[in-house]
């Protein structure tokens, strides 16, 4: 029941949200996004940490085609609904500031996500993931086209193109693995593993690449990663921190969940294929930043670079890649967040993006400096930071997977490292600037949201047990699902 | 059957109400008629009873499809309302839709070729006046005449095609001629295969599949946009379901000689049709033109027959009327007098009138089958009867073409949206318009979260 009340209240404040006036709106969304994360709070405390998936409905939704409403919460979906519904009032508050025109539909469409965004995380019956995948792209896709900066129409369709065609591949595949289900078929979790796992070697290499390919783009990585730069920078900052600190997600959960135990066969295959594309993904993306002149257009690379290492520490397929994972990704949400806040922050002061504009910030607002600093670093992967836990773990993994690769892999730190440093140099130390003469400090509610954000960083860096004593049993699950997999064949 | 006494009654009473003055009483009786209509169909489920020495049958399929037809004609008659007030022969263009609806009627429950043909030919002629029936407009004096001319046509090939099975099983029932082409001592002629092909043309003109579909876009431009809507709704129903019906029944036997072609129609429905709506700009014409996709989307039914393949065609004609229905409400109302729009003319939308523009976007959006909507789950239904069936291929190419779709549709999206207009006032719907484009967004939404409602009936 509680997972059901964790699905659809934001859907119903959604529709409350939409039938207020706009000055209202704001105040609403942030108190049914905060009832949300109490929600969730409540759950993770109610939550076991064991294997098994907990606060489980299974009923018949379209009974004739074996298709139900399956949702259950076990390590891993914790996690992520805890990153969603802890986001999703920061990204809400983030937006006081700004006065956007016709609020109220703006709230509604977040709080859409919002949904959209759990179900995908709870969702255990495939065609339910399905419908939360797709739904969560069409608030998106409205609150960049509406809200969005130059060029939206044609941008936001061609993310919204590439990403459908993308998760239309994933559904025939799944329809196909829908088949290989014994007697009247169903879409149930442990249906589709069982059948992908039945299936010959062959097809299981074409259905890798028709699942991974959905997920490719949403997360994304090389080469299906062409939409990205551009929707970030298009994306209005509160679209741009739900793409790319929760959505993003939604495709690495995807491996975990609808891929590597679907067809551990064709993962065993193409595996090193896709950890070396993300290999390469990673260095790629970090030279395209160093080069970048655009800070938000910088971010986005570097969003690509530290996703690349995600996926490429998943797909080593040992344990220590899939814990460090997960780390990661809650990690990378709240620092990408803070990142684009704080971007969002300089634009709205000195009205330009532009690197070589700024300068001197540092002189001027030395707690937004503190800030910036600390997320950097998070961003840097320093120890004691959030991200150098999953980073740490993730090398570590692709390491022991293959040393080349693993210290290709490692480059990520350094060239994040020169980035980083390079753009925090340019825009917040030496002369203050004409542009950034008339810099103000942060606000309250810039504070409320950023201070948060900092002491998350600096406590997962420090003391990461909880968020593996969460996952830990839900990633071992998943390991013996793939090593007895293993075995069987090995026989 | 029942039901057909009331519809034609209806008509007979709405020519006389003229002489009686009675028209301003005419549209509610109209829409109990049809409310009426719907209820003795329904009653008659389950039934299965042949009238008329077996030239109509009630059965399931005919009763799903001909309840269809009447509540999609009752949402018609909210959505044109209008139409009835400002046009001087009022109660002509009501007995012209009802006939036209009884036609729709008879062709989804023939099971006599005469029958159908009867049926097609009582709504074709209605439809010929009433595309025209802007008497003083060109483009509506051409979309009559090309669509008399097409259509006639259309009919020789459909006709010349009965009499060529007519000739090879000497029957025009349905379950005889299905017996005749199984029984063993029968010689498969080529009489028979070019009869098939035959009927197959002349219903292929009906639902305008491509290369038959060169009629539509004009005659969908240029027709009143209440008539354009009627005949990309309910005419349509009412030709795919007269098409599977034929097919599925009578012809089976006799499928793999037919199901080659189909499949080459079906491919290049699918890529012609959404290709060339890519480069339109009337709005119109994209309506059009996603017509005549959505008729691709429905022929991969036909193609791959298995148990479910019916159930999944009737959820997809209704998913695909009730968008279509809204959609054309909501273009009548931005259109205005000039009966005419082109994507521009959508610029603004949300701001001139938001609940239009919303409505608008979520017809769209079913249209294009994006999920939870209707439109999605139709054709998710329709690719798992492809795969069943094994066109693995068919599917692939329909997921391309549906992405293409996304394309044009969005065009309409994005100019409702993002752009702006000179224009400022906003645009003012009528009370019963509104209550039209609410149901159907309900309909849109209910039906796509729960469709088992729907695919179990057939």
């Amino acid at each position: 029941m509680l997972t059901a009340v964790l699905i659809f209240w934001p859907f119903v404040a959604a529709l409350i949200v939409l039938a207020l006036n706009s000055n209202q709106a704001k105040g609403w969304a942030l108190t049914a996004s905060l009832i949300e994360l109490v929600l969730s709070i409540y759950v993770a405390f109610q939550f076991q940490p064991t294997a098994e998936a907990q606060f489980e409905i299974n009923t018949p939704w379209i009974a004739s085609l074996g298709i139900n409403f399956h949702v259950a919460i076990d390590g891993i979906s914790l996690l992520l609904v805890l990153l969603t519904t802890v986001l999703t009032p920061f990204i809400v508050l983030s937006s006081f500031n700004h006065n956007y025109e016709k609020a109220n539909s703006f709230y509604s469409l977040i709080l859409f996500m919002e949904m959209a965004l759990v179900g995908v995380f709870v969702a255990l019956d495939g065609f339910l993931f399905y419908i939360f995948w797709e739904m969560a792209l069409i608030p998106i896709y409205f609150i960049c086209l509406r809200w969005g900066g130059i060029n939206r129409g044609a941008v936001t369709l061609k993310f919204f193109i590439y990403t459908l065609a993308g998760s239309l591949v994933m559904l025939l595949g799944f329809i196909y693995l829908y088949y290989q289900t014994p007697g009247s078929h169903s879409f149930d979790i442990k249906a589709l593993y069982a059948a992908g796992q039945s299936l010959s070697e062959f097809d299981q290499r074409i259905i890798f690449w028709a699942i991974f390919i959905a997920f490719a783009v949403k997360m994304p990585v090389f080469p299906f990663h062409t939409w990205q730069p551009d929707t970030y920078n298009t994306a209005p900052t509160q679209g741009t921190m739900l793409l790319s600190g929760i959505m993003l997600k939604m495709g690495i959960y995807g491996v975990i969940r609808w891929l590597i135990p679907v067809v551990p066969g064709g993962v065993a295959i193409y595996g090193n294929v896709a950890l070396i594309i993300s290999v390469i993904g990673i260095v790629y993306a970090s030279c395209l930043a160093i080069v970048q002149k655009d800070l938000k257009r910088l971010i986005a690379y570097s969003s690509i670079a530290h996703v690349g290492l995600i996926a490429a520490g998943l797909f080593t397929m040992n344990k220590l890649g899939m814990q460090g994972a997960i780390i990661q990704m809650v990690s990378h949400g709240f620092i990408i967040v803070g990142l684009f806040y704080v971007i969002d922050i300089i634009i709205s002061r000195t009205a330009t993006q532009e690197i070589s504009n700024l300068g001197g910030i540092r002189n001027i607002a030395p707690v937004f400096t503190t800030v910036f600093v600390i997320i950097m670093l998070g961003n840097v992967s320093l120890p004691l930071t959030s991200g150098f836990v999953g980073e740490f773990l993730l090398i570590n993994s692709v390491f022991q997977y293959n040393y080349i690769i693993g210290a290709v892999a490692g480059l990520t730190m350094i060239l994040g490292a020169v980035y980083m440093l390079r753009s925090f140099q340019q825009t917040m130390l030496g002369e203050t600037n004409s542009n950034t003469r008339g810099f103000i400090d942060l606000g309250t509610t810039e504070k409320l949201v950023l201070f948060p954000i900092v002491a998350i960083i600096i406590f997962i860096g420090v003391y990461p047990a909880p968020l593996l004593k969460i996952s830990e049993a839900a990633v071992d699950n998943l390991y013996t699902i793939i090593s007895s997999y293993q075995a069987l064949k090995g026989q | 059957m029942n039901a057909v006494f009331v519809l034609s009654g209806l008509g007979i009473f709405s020519l006389i109400a003229e002489i009686f003055n009675f028209r301003r009483a005419l549209f509610p009786i109209v829409v109990l008629g049809l409310i009426a209509s719907a209820v003795l169909l329904i009653l008659d489920w389950n039934t299965g009873h042949s009238y008329y020495s077996n030239m109509l049958t009630f059965d399931n399929y005919a009763v799903a499809f001909s309840t269809g037809i009447s509540v999609i004609a009752l949402l018609w008659f909210m959505m044109s309302s209008d139409y009835f007030h400002n046009n001087t022969h009022v109660t002509d263009h009501f007995a012209l839709v009802i006939f036209a609806l009884v036609g729709a009627v008879f062709m989804v429950s023939y099971s006599n070729l005469a029958m159908l043909f009867l049926g097609i030919e009582i709504l074709s002629v209605a439809l010929y006046i009433l595309a025209g029936s802007k008497m003083k407009d060109l483009l509506s004096n051409e979309a009559s005449f090309k669509y008399f001319l097409m259509g006639s046509f259309a009919t020789g090939f459909l006709l010349f095609g009965i009499a060529l099975i007519y000739g090879v099983t000497a029957s025009f029932d349905l379950s005889q001629i299905a017996q005749k082409i199984l029984s063993p001592e029968s010689e498969t002629s080529a009489l028979l295969y070019a009869g098939v092909l035959l009927m197959m043309v002349g219903l292929l003109f009906k639902i305008s599949a491509v290369p038959f579909h060169f009629w539509a876009p004009d005659v969908y431009e240029g027709s009143p946009t209440v008539v354009t809507a009627f005949m990309s709704t309910i005419v349509k129903i009412a030709a795919f379901a007269a098409f599977f019906r034929l097919f599925t029944t009578c012809f089976s036997p006799v499928s793999p000689q037919w199901t080659d072609v189909l499949i080459v129609i079906t491919v290049l429905t699918l890529v012609v049709s959404n290709v060339t709506a890519v480069y339109q700009h009337s709005v119109k014409r994209i309506l059009a033109y996603s017509s005549v996709a959505h008729a691709g989307y429905m022929l991969i039914t036909l193609v791959s027959l298995t148990d479910i393949s019916s159930g999944a065609m009737f959820y997809y004609v209704l998913a695909y009327a009730v968008a279509s229905i809204s959609a054309f409400a909501v273009l009548h109302n931005v259109a205005g007098e000039g009966d005419y729009a082109i994507v521009d003319s959508f610029n603004g939308l949300a701001k001139r009138n938001p609940f239009l523009a919303f409505t608008m976007a979520v017809s769209l959006l079913s249209l294009a089958g994006i999920p939870p909507l209707a439109g999605f789950f139709a054709k998710y239904y329709i690719f798992t009867v492809a795969f069943q069936a094994g066109h693995v291929g068919l599917v692939l190419l329909a997921i391309v073409t549906s992405l293409i779709g996304i394309y044009y549709y969005f065009r309409v999206i994005i100019a409702m949206y993002l752009k702006s207009s000179d224009k400022t006032e906003s645009i003012a719907v009528p009370v019963l318009n509104q209550i039209l484009l609410v149901i159907c967004l309900i309909v849109t939404v209910v039906l796509g979260i729960f469709p088992d409602m729907l695919i179990n009936l057939l």
